[in-house]
This record gives structure tokens, sequence and C-alpha cells, in this order.
């Protein structure tokens, strides 16, 4: 890997990785923000280790995960707060890589797969399987929050194609159906006898706090696929951002990689949904603030996925934070709170802007 | 302007040809008969199947009949509030589509229910509220902490595109809703009340509730009413506005503030009602044309038929038991909001 200017003047210093099969190239200010988020959010995921019900040391820690400590300190570092903090780390960098999948084929920084209408349709498949079918079951509730969000992004997809893809038209369908759901929920969730109600409403506030080795090993085994599928298709990604005319002459074949980058969107949303519950905002956000922080041009998906790492173990650690001064509080509702003050306020600087570009 | 109508003795000063007037008088007659139809409907069916002539007889003829007490005592006042209810959202979504000139405007996609809701949950939650009657003023305060918040964001920017404005109302309602989680979720008791409260519904309100609230609502009629002239004048722009003689804030404050006593008011008495705010105006417009004054009194009187038409269904497909209004017109109105958005010029307003 070099840094160079190289033959071709980009107009920013750019990292080259050369092999006989590939060439990549990456802006050298996009890959030291991203190593650095990434360091941040390992940093906050780290100290969150430390706290909770039973306080633990700097020395504590670092002995169970050398494998040195007792019996009791080390099930409570390696098995309960572990898969806890590993999860903050990789589900933010799903959601930052879902949100830019979304936010560049749809070209609207506000078509992230929450805004759309994903999470209410797991949401919605989740409560039906717990509250009619009256399974608690983890895989079940999985498998129903995967099928209820792909059955729902998809209906979103064909109510909002009409010769064409417009951001405006999918974000307003996705708040229609989302609405629609919505009610359906209330709806079952008022018949509904109250511990599974309220065990609804804790699923349904996303929560890390649930996660253990035994379902956080699946979701890292299909999560190197779709970020394996999202590296080899982020140039395509990016071509196709000038216009899919641009795209094809360029040689991106536009179908199927669409469809594929679709699917690998989908999924991280899924597989974050399955396990902890819907986590809202992140995706949103995550790809947005990346871009201002490496000042690129369009939306990054290495940089999306190390803020979204930031940003997702910021709350972890702020809801263990909370939880000592105040109350436990799943960590969906901290990023569902911050992120929407966040979108209030990209909304109100977006229409100042003379143009509007959510259009 | 057409001769005819400079002949006929009453000069016309829309430029609308006498050919339009029996096709207006029939939108108008069309629209009494549906809600006279529903209003007969929703006193017809409920969830004891009493026959037509049981139901007459028991209307025409009060006595201590089963039959009339049914109908004079629970369906008669639910009715009644529905009529109540219909009216200030419709009006209110006519009001709030109007002032932001945003098609896809409605109190509950902006914010206002969620507003509502996260008052009442501080109330239980917090403050140990409980009762119908203690939840009214939250409610009100909530809801009209919302609408003004809203509207606010949304009028920030000089060119506030109508999915900016909607995005403003999901973003807000997401935030409150997940303050609102926050306070059920750490307390049983709060959870319990709360969750049957968020569900629009006319069935659960009382007499008492409704006496409070009336004066609101009428007032926002009122003030509705009177302002639909200016409306028609903001419709052209500000510039053009101001340049006719009409004081552009004036109307935007006093409309803010007829929004905010209709949302507010029948969000507090049903726990927010969704859609029919936002579906009632733009049919209406397709059969008035786009004159503020006739959008406003149609949408009083067909808003009132939708809800009520909704209850009914509500009361029929899952007998015995009943599904809240509320759920029926978002499940009515979501495929309406995808239909606008599918057509050509969704924001030609």
């Amino acid at each position: 890997m070099t840094v160079s200017p190289g033959i071709i003047d980009f107009g920013y210093r750019v990292l080259r990785a050369r092999t006989a099969f590939s060439s990549s190239r990456i802006a050298l200010r996009t890959a030291v923000v991203s190593a650095a988020l990434f360091a941040v959010a390992v940093g906050f995921a780290f100290v969150a280790l430390f706290l909770g019900d039973y306080p633990l040391s700097l020395q504590d820690v670092a002995s169970a995960m050398s494998g040195r400590a007792e019996e009791f300190v080390s099930m409570v570092v390696i098995q309960w707060r572990l898969p806890v903090a590993v999860s903050a780390v990789l589900f933010g960098a799903l959601l930052g890589i879902g949100g830019a999948i979304f936010q560049s084929l749809t070209r609207n920084p506000l078509g992230s797969p929450d805004v759309i209408g994903f999470d209410a349709g797991a949401y919605t498949a989740v409560v039906v399987v717990m509250l009619a079918a009256g399974s608690q079951h983890a895989w079940s509730i999985a498998g129903a929050a995967i099928g209820g969000g792909l059955l729902t992004a998809l209906v979103v997809y064909l109510f909002a194609y009409r010769r064409g893809m417009q951001g405006f038209r999918l974000i307003v369908v996705g708040i229609a159906v989302s609405a629609t759901l919505g009610s359906v929920n209330s709806y079952l969730i008022t018949r509904a006898d109250l511990d599974d109600a309220m065990q609804v409403g804790f699923w349904g506030a996303g929560s890390l706090s649930r996660v253990t080795w035994s379902t956080l090993v699946p979701v890292i085994a299909i999560s190197l696929a779709v970020i394996a599928t999202t590296i080899l298709l982020a140039p395509a990604l990016r071509s196709m951002e000038l216009g899919d005319d641009m795209a094809v002459s360029h040689g991106t074949r536009v179908g199927g990689a669409r469809a594929a980058l679709l699917v690998a969107g989908v999924a991280t949303t899924a597989l974050v949904t399955a396990a902890a519950g819907p986590i809202g905002f992140i995706a949103l956000a995550a790809p947005q603030l990346a871009r201002r922080l490496t000042r690129s041009p369009g939306v990054s998906v290495l940089a999306a996925a190390a803020m979204g790492s930031a940003l997702l173990s910021a709350a972890h650690l702020l809801s263990h934070v909370l939880a000592i001064v105040f109350r436990p509080v799943p960590v969906g509702l901290i990023t569902v709170c911050i992120g929407g003050i966040y979108l209030i306020v990209l909304l109100i600087r977006e229409s100042r802007s003379r143009s509007g570009a959510a259009r | 302007m057409h001769s005819t109508a400079l002949s006929s003795g009453t000069p016309r000063t829309d430029g609308v040809s006498d050919a339009s007037v029996p096709r207006r008088s029939a939108v108008w007659g069309l629209l009494l008969a549906a809600l006279l139809l529903s209003f007969l409907l929703s006193l017809a069916v409920g969830a004891n199947p009493l026959s037509v002539g049981q139901v007459w007889k028991g209307l025409v003829d009060p006595d201590t009949s089963e039959a009339s007490i049914i109908v004079w005592t629970e369906r008669m006042p639910r009715t009644l509030l529905g009529i109540a209810i219909g009216m200030a959202l419709g009006v209110a979504g006519a009001l709030i589509q109007a002032l932001t000139r945003n098609p896809l405007a409605d109190p509950g996609i902006l914010g206002v229910n969620a507003g509502a809701g996260f008052a009442v949950t501080i109330g239980v939650g917090l403050f140990g509220l409980s009762g119908m009657t203690g939840y009214i003023w939250w409610a009100f305060l909530g809801a009209a902490g919302a609408t003004v918040l809203v509207y606010v964001i949304g009028s920030l920017g000089r060119n506030t595109s109508p999915v900016t404005m909607v995005l403003a109302g999901v973003a807000l309602s997401a935030v409150l809703g997940g303050l609102s989680t926050f306070l059920t979720l750490i307390d049983e008791t709060t959870f319990e009340s709360i969750r049957a409260w968020g569900v629009g519904s006319i069935a659960r309100v009382r007499v008492d509730d409704v006496m409070t609230v009336l004066p609101f609502l009428l007032l926002g009629l009122a003030l509705a009413v009177g302002l639909a002239g200016s409306l028609n004048a903001v419709a052209l722009g500000d510039d053009l506005a101001a340049s006719l003689g009409t004081s552009v804030m004036r109307t935007r404050v006093l409309g803010v503030l007829a929004i905010t006593l209709l949302a507010g008011g029948a969000t507090a008495l049903t726990g927010g009602i969704g859609f029919v705010g936002l579906m009632v105006p733009h049919v209406v417009r397709w059969m008035t044309g786009p004159d503020q004054r006739r959008i406003i009194i149609g949408s009083a009187l067909a808003a009132p038929s939708l809800l009520l038409v909704s209850d009914v269904v509500g009361r029929i497909v899952v007998r015995p038991g009943e599904i809240e209004v509320g759920i029926v017109t978002a499940v009515i109105g979501a495929p309406v909001l995808i239909a606008l958005v599918r057509r050509r010029k969704a924001s030609g307003l």
C-alpha cells in the first residue's frame, strides 16, 4: 500500500492497494478518520466492560481476558459482557453499512432502512409471533424479524416504484406503511396479556443486553459474508451514485450490482434487528456524519461503518452510565431519542439551504 | 366572466359559469346525504344486534325499552362525538394543508398524537395521574406543544418541502415515542394505563370530558371559517397575499391557534385518530375546487362521515369485539397516502 499522488491527481491524497487481481484506492483522510472512529468504538466498548451490576477493576478484566481470573469474574467478563461489547461494535458497523448502501442507492440522505419501514415490519412480525403464536423462542423471533422486515421492505419498494424509483416517494410510502403497521401493533398489544405485552415492549425498545455468544456467532459469520460483498461492490455503488447511465458507461452491471447491494443492505438491518431488536437512526445518521468528517463527496461505506460502530458503542456506554445513575435504559431508546433530534436538526438545515434536497 | 352570469342578476365574482351550479349543489347535497346516512348507520349498527325497526322505534319514541336505552344512551352520544371529532380533524387537516401549502400534512402524521401521548405518559408515570378527566388537560397541552413545534420546525426554512415537514413530524414522533416507551417500560402500572390510550377511540369518552373540550373545538371551528378567505390569499404566496391586503402573519398565527384547538381537543378526547385530516381535504378539493372556504366547509361535512363509517366498520369486523376507529382509519388512510404520492403531481396544491 502506498501513499502517493500517483499518475492521476484526484485532488486529495489517496492510499492504494494493488494486487495481481485488483487495485483499489481510498482517500487518505477517509482511511485515517475511519481508523480513528473504529478505535473510539473499541475504546467505548472496552470501558463498558467495567460497568454493570458487578463492578470490575482493570486488573479483573485483563486477567479474565488472558484466562487467569477466578471463575466468576471470568464468566461475567467473557460470557456476559464481552458478547454485548462485541455486538455494540459489530452491529453499529452493520447499521452504518446498511445506511450507506440505501442512501447511495436512493441517492437521498433520508433513504435509510429505518425510515422506509424495515423496522416497523420486523416489529409487527415479532409482535404477531410473540402474542398471536405465543412463542418466545430466540430463533423464531429472529426469523420473524427478518421475514417481516424483508416483506415490508419489498412492499414499500413495490408501492414506491413507478417508472423508476424516487427518494421522495420511497420515504412517504415507507411512512404510510409504517403508520399502518404501527396501528396493527397497538391493536395486538392492547388485546394481549399484560406480561406478554411488556415483553414485546422490551423487545421493541431494542437492547444489546440479550446478546449471547450463541446468538452472536452466527451473526458474525453472516456479517463477514455481507461485509465482503459490500467491499467487492463498493466501486459499483460509487459509480451508480452518478446515475445508471453513467454507471453503465463505466462498465458496471447495474441490475446485478443493485440487486446484490439491496440484499446486503437489507441483511445488515435484518441481522441486527433479529439479534437485538430495532435500533433506530444509526443507519440514518452514521453515513451523513461520516461524510461530513471525511469531507468526501459521496457516502463512504467504510467511514459509515466506522461511524456506526462509534455511535452505537457510545450509546451502549451511555446506557451503562444511565443505569448506574438512574435506571437501565435500552440502547435502542437512546439512539431513537438522540437520532430523532439529529434528524430534526438535519431537516431544519436542509430546508434552510435554498433547494431543499429531499424532493 | 360569462355573459350568462351577468344577465342572471346575481354577479358572480369567482368566474365560474352557471353550468357548474347544479353540479356544485349536487356536491353539497351529496356531502350532506353522506353525513346523514353515516349518522343513521352509526345509530343502527353495533355490538347489540337490534333490527332497523327496533332502532327506529327506539329513536323516534324514547321510552324505557332496551332498544331505546341503547340508542339514546350508548349510540347517540358516541355518534354525536364522532361528528364533533370528525369535524375538528377534517377542518384541522384542511387548515394545516392550506397554511403549509403541503398536501401531505395531517395532525397525526405531524406528531400531534405523539405529543399528546407523551404528555399523558409523563402525567401518569411521573405525576401519578389517573382517570380520563386528568388525561384531557395533559393531552391537550402535549398536542398543542407538538403542533406548535412541528409548525416552527417546518417554517424555519424558506422553502420547506412537503416531505421535510412530514419527516420532521416523524422524527418528533420517534423522539417523543422513545421517551414515552422508556417511561412505560420502567413501570408496569404506567404501561397498563397507557397502552390503550394511544389507540384512538370514540367509545370510551365521557360526556363531562366532551363538555370540557367542546368550547375549544367550537372556537377552533369558528376561527377556521373566519380565516378561510385570507387562506385563499395566502395560497397565492406570502408576497401576493400581502399585496392583496391580507396580514400574512395574523393569518398564520390564528391558523396555528385554530389547528391547535381542533387537533389538540380531538386528540385529547380520543387519543389520536390519524389520516382523517389527511384524506378528507383532498377528496373535498377534487369535488369543490381550490376555494378554501368551500374546502373547509366541505371537510367539516365529509370528515364526520368518514369517521362514523370507519367506526361502524370497526364495530362489525371482529364481532362481538370492536376495533378502535383510529386503527381503522390508519388501515384505510395509508393506501390513500400512497396513492397521493404516486400521482404525478404530488406536491401540487
